[in-house]
């Protein structure tokens, strides 16, 4: 426990350390790299929002791309319309996507399994239109969207725009998670726990399940929020378009891919689908151009691949997988020193 | 190895000294994307996703490109055209534009592909000074040379268009009773901006507006209604799907109006055919690009041209899909922009180069209609044409209408 808690502050350290060596290596650490980093920390916190919910409350969720985009949209209104500053819009998007969820969540009481997802499917299906609706659209800009400033360095710190907001996102991230790792070890976060592994006998037990249940949703909501206001200051714009329901997809293939209840899972997974999401595109023009090949691969396809590799390999995720493999690997060396003390122990029978 | 501008002068320096002439190579400046061998294009494109029927576009214009690498460039310089698939999403297009102009470094980018898309990028590309150059979408704000001087559009606005139609009809139809179809979205209502602006002082006359939305399976209903508002006009925003099955259908329940078609549908063989050319007699629409299914240009010299260099560079590609005769013609604008830069490769030089073409002829644009562009005029084709459905084609009439005329 001690050795894993000292990487986490290493990590921590590093991701806080190295954007300042952009002066130094400009072409290793460049300002689209630190944005790439930001998008996937932010991918991060809204897998972590979904993990909470699917992962260590079992209620699946399809519909997670909605709460993102009223997070995104809360804070373009906000700043907008009102000139909010983009710092003050995080704990308003987090208090609406925590109403909409718990309204959401007390609906979602009577559904389960497969009925609840189809349920946050159809909500990610109409948000979009919705925010393309004649009432709103004095506010939300209908299809045109809403065109935002970028934010920039306070205080005169030699900082570049991308630099800060990698630093903004870099410091929401790490209290989040370490506030939902406080939920997950407290009393409540037990609850939690104990009503995804069995209902009835968590219910048994006096814990109110309608309340958790509810209150995770809206928790769940709020963290995923958090990280749609997030991407509406670091892309400056949000449209209804950037919000389809593959976006609600990805969030779940970050958080299966990365590990279902499983923290660093969620991180995992962020970073993951932002990277390979990326890469599957270069792959395939490199496998078009510079193999030669005549694979007219589109990146969907190479992706796609790449997901089912990895699930036939990693069935838990890659958290579980390298948990796995490392637990293996420890085995191993255990049983193999057994085996040879116990071929020492009996001579060749033959 | 990397020439970047410092080396390079100073081996330019050397070699002037050596050689003692000087010769016309003083005249080359370069910025990102640029050097003696060759020249980096940036591209986004939904290749997936909703919009993903506009992918032809993208794939053409990098077969256009590779025959032009192939006659040996621009000035001797190679093509580099790397196009990015933004499935349609602002917030995609933004990440792979940073990608094009921060890793890949390219000198600019032409015909990224959508109005939200375009948008999101927008303000980025203006400010990192990156030229993006036209841009496949019919919105009408990409030609505002003052806020934005390194954006400039492409094809004839919606807006205008529309404009267009509402002068016609005020001019030509007698009194007027007019119903409006459109498609739900940005497209859409661009045009009923457009065409409530033409109509002025006579917007009273629009007597029904009905929408229909891309994933509604029918516009039946709609069309029944048009006709119970007792209207003789027909204004038809829809894509060649739904004008297809509006028009059939007001034939169907004996409808007749003087109908109005937008540019967006005035395919022959998607829109026209099945609706049946029976029913689309005096149809009226503009038109700016040669549509590729009319049979009047089967002998025309430019489109047998394209077709012929269809054949050689995207063999098995649909010869009816307008969409290919629009990459080719941008793409042709494109190469004599750089061409006309010489060796002065800078972005400003790009921009300055972009912003003076003189009635420039483009391939697959209507006969007469021709590129102008000025520091002051960022919309290179401004002209339309007006035309009429009869037998089984278009026939043009009228003058060529541009958007100062209308």
């Amino acid at each position: 426990m001690t050795s894993s808690k000292k990487w986490l502050w290493v990590l921590i350290a590093l991701a806080f350390l190295v954007p300042l060596l952009r002066p130094v290596l400009p072409d290793i650490v460049s300002d689209y790299r630190l944005f790439l980093v930001s998008t996937m920390m932010i991918a991060a916190i809204a897998v972590l929002g979904l993990n909470l919910l699917t992962g260590f409350n079992g209620q699946i969720s399809l519909g997670h791309g909605a709460f993102y985009a009223v997070g995104a949209y809360t804070a373009a209104v906000l700043m907008d319309h009102l000139n909010m500053p983009y710092w003050a819009t995080l704990p308003a998007a987090a208090i609406v996507c925590f109403i909409v969820g718990y309204l959401f969540g007390l609906p979602a009481l009577k559904l389960e399994g497969h009925y609840l997802a189809l349920a946050t499917f159809a909500l990610a299906l109409a948000v979009p239109q919705i925010l393309k609706y004649k009432w709103l659209e004095g506010l939300t800009g209908g299809v045109q969207g809403i065109v935002l400033n970028k934010p920039e360095a306070p205080f005169g710190l030699p900082l570049t725009e991308d630099q800060w907001l990698y630093y903004y996102i870099l410091v929401v991230m790490v209290l989040l998670y370490w506030a939902a790792a406080n939920i997950l070890n407290s009393r409540s976060g037990r609850a939690m726990m104990a009503i995804r592994d069995y209902a009835i006998a968590a219910d048994t037990m006096g814990i109110d399940t309608a309340l958790y249940k509810t209150v995770t949703f809206g928790i769940s909501a709020a963290y995923t929020g958090i990280a749609g206001a997030l991407s509406a200051s670091a892309i400056a714009f949000v449209a209804p378009d950037s919000f389809n329901f593959f976006l609600s997809i990805k969030f779940l293939i970050g958080l299966v891919v990365g590990g279902i209840g499983s923290l660093i899972g969620s991180v995992v997974g962020g970073i993951f689908y932002v990277l390979v999401d990326n890469s599957a595109q270069a792959l395939s023009t490199f496998v078009k151009n510079d193999l030669g090949l005549q694979f007219d691969l589109s990146a969907y396809t190479v992706f796609g691949i790449l997901l089912i590799v990895l699930m036939y390999l990693m069935p838990m995720g890659i958290v579980g997988g390298v948990y796995y493999l490392v637990q293996n690997l420890r085995s191993s060396m255990r049983g193999g020193r057994a085996r040879q003390q116990a071929a020492e122990k009996q001579p060749a029978a033959r | 190895m990397k020439t970047n501008r410092r080396t390079f002068v100073g081996g330019l320096g050397a070699a002037t000294m050596l050689s003692g002439s000087r010769v016309a190579f003083a005249q080359k400046k370069y910025d990102d994307g640029a050097t003696d061998k060759e020249i980096k294009i940036g591209h986004t494109n939904p290749y997936s996703g909703p919009a993903s029927s506009y992918g032809v576009i993208g794939k053409c214009e990098e077969a256009y490109w590779k025959s032009v690498n192939d006659r040996g460039g621009i000035n001797g310089r190679m093509i580099k055209f790397i196009t990015l698939d933004d499935g349609y999403n602002p917030s995609k297009t933004v990440e792979m534009i940073r990608q094009l102009v921060e890793q890949d470094k390219v000198l600019c980018t032409y015909n990224t592909l959508g109005t939200p898309t375009n948008t999101a990028i927008h303000k980025y590309m203006n400010q990192k000074k990156v030229p993006m150059l036209f841009l496949a979408t019919g919105a009408s704000k990409w030609g505002k040379p003052k806020e934005f001087p390194w954006t400039m559009g492409y094809q004839p606005d919606y807006h205008t268009e529309a404009v267009i139609y509402a002068k016609h009809i005020l001019a030509n139809v007698k009194d007027p009773k007019i119903a409006v179809l459109m498609q739900n979205d940005d497209y859409g209502k661009d045009y009923w901006e457009g065409f409530k602006e033409g109509m002025g002082k006579e917007a009273g006359r629009i007597v029904k507006h009905v929408t229909y939305e891309v994933t509604d399976p029918t516009v039946d209903s709609q069309t029944i209604q048009m006709k119970d508002s007792g209207a003789n006009v027909f204004f038809n925003i829809s894509i060649p799907k739904f004008a297809a099955q509006s028009m059939r259908k007001a034939a169907e329940i004996g409808w007749k109006p003087v109908q109005y078609l937008n540019n967006v549908s005035g395919q022959v063989t998607t829109t026209m055919k099945p609706a049946g050319f029976e029913n689309v007699q005096g149809v009226i629409t503009a038109a700016w690009l040669k549509d590729p299914t009319d049979k009047q240009w089967d002998n025309d010299d430019e489109m047998k041209a394209w077709r012929v260099w269809m054949e050689k560079w995207m063999p098995g590609a649909n010869l009816g899909d307008v969409n290919y005769v629009y990459a080719y013609s941008v793409s042709y604008l494109m190469e004599q922009t750089l061409k006309k830069c010489g060796d002065d490769l800078t972005r400003e030089n790009l921009m300055k180069q972009a912003a003076n073409h003189q009635k420039l002829r483009v391939p697959g644009l209507l006969p007469g209609i021709t590129v102008s562009t000025s520091p002051t005029d960022f919309y290179p084709v401004q002209a339309v044409q007006l035309q009429r459905f009869k037998g089984e084609s278009w026939e043009l009439f009228g003058e060529i209408l541009s958007a100062e005329a209308s």
